[in-house]
């Protein structure tokens, strides 16, 4: 199964509906509810991410019976140095995105924690693409 | 403890999920950082912030956290109590600070998770 979701940059007020779109599809397929959360929660984390630093993105979701890989492609500006934006407490978020409760530098070591494949390829002035695999079983 | 009985606790008005409040919720976790909320793991405590924007609800969608107070006399919008809604969460509004909610809370025998 193929899923896709436009995600717009600044728009904080849709931001997490592709990753509640994805929570109801694989609740629909009777994945165990520890997975979903683990899921849900690292695509949140990354939706939130192309909203509120890149120029927005596309997301899309590939679920089969053994796993389910999900990208988050942005389109810029694209992480200058990965290494440090994976530490817990590096930010770089605007004092919008902290007032939206995000910011804290979090992120990415959420979305690491809660998956079991992690990705983040990374070209300034290009984008970022967030590839994130979890089992299902 | 039941929902009815947090809510008397907090003085708090119930804006959504009313026919819930006979339900027991025991633990609590409070923070206006969503990043925090998300890390919650398998507990599902019910949730104290003054963080009120749709993302606060999204957030609790994604973490299947489905009892929300907000403190400091934060009210949620139409908008966020309709996605709350739709999701059959309890959302309440109490005007106590943070701190003062979360000592009434203990001290009524709410747990936290860590």
């Amino acid at each position: 199964m193929h899923l896709e979701y436009t995600v717009i940059e600044g728009d904080f007020v849709n931001a997490g509906s592709a990753s509640s779109s994805i929570k109801k599809t694989l609740k629909q397929l009777n994945v165990n509810p520890s997975i979903v959360k683990r899921v849900v929660v690292a695509l949140y984390e990354a939706e939130v991410n192309a909203i509120a630093h890149a120029y927005g993105g596309v997301v899309t979701a590939d679920i089969d019976a053994g796993k389910i890989l999900v990208r988050v492609i942005d389109k810029g500006p694209g992480i200058p140095d990965i290494d440090w934006a994976m530490q817990e407490g590096n930010s770089t978020a605007s004092p919008e995105v902290r007032n939206m409760g995000f910011g804290a530098g979090m992120g990415l070591p959420n979305i690491k924690k809660n998956v079991d494949r992690l990705n983040v390829q990374s070209t300034v002035g290009v984008g970022t693409t967030v590839e994130m695999e979890v089992n299902l079983s | 403890m039941k929902l009815s009985e947090i809510a008397k606790v907090l003085n708090a008005k119930v804006v959504c999920g009313q026919d819930r409040l006979d339900e027991e919720q025991d633990k609590a976790f409070a923070s206006d950082l969503m990043s925090d909320i998300l890390t919650l793991g398998d507990n599902f405590p019910m949730i104290v912030t003054g963080l009120c924007t749709m993302q606060t609800i999204r957030t609790c969608e994604m973490g299947n956290l489905d009892i929300v107070v907000f403190v400091r006399k934060k009210k949620p919008t139409e908008e966020m109590i309709e996605l709350a809604e739709d999701e059959g969460m309890v959302l309440m509004e109490c005007d106590y600070s943070m701190f003062k909610a979360c000592g009434l809370l203990w001290e009524a025998g709410l747990k936290p998770i860590y």
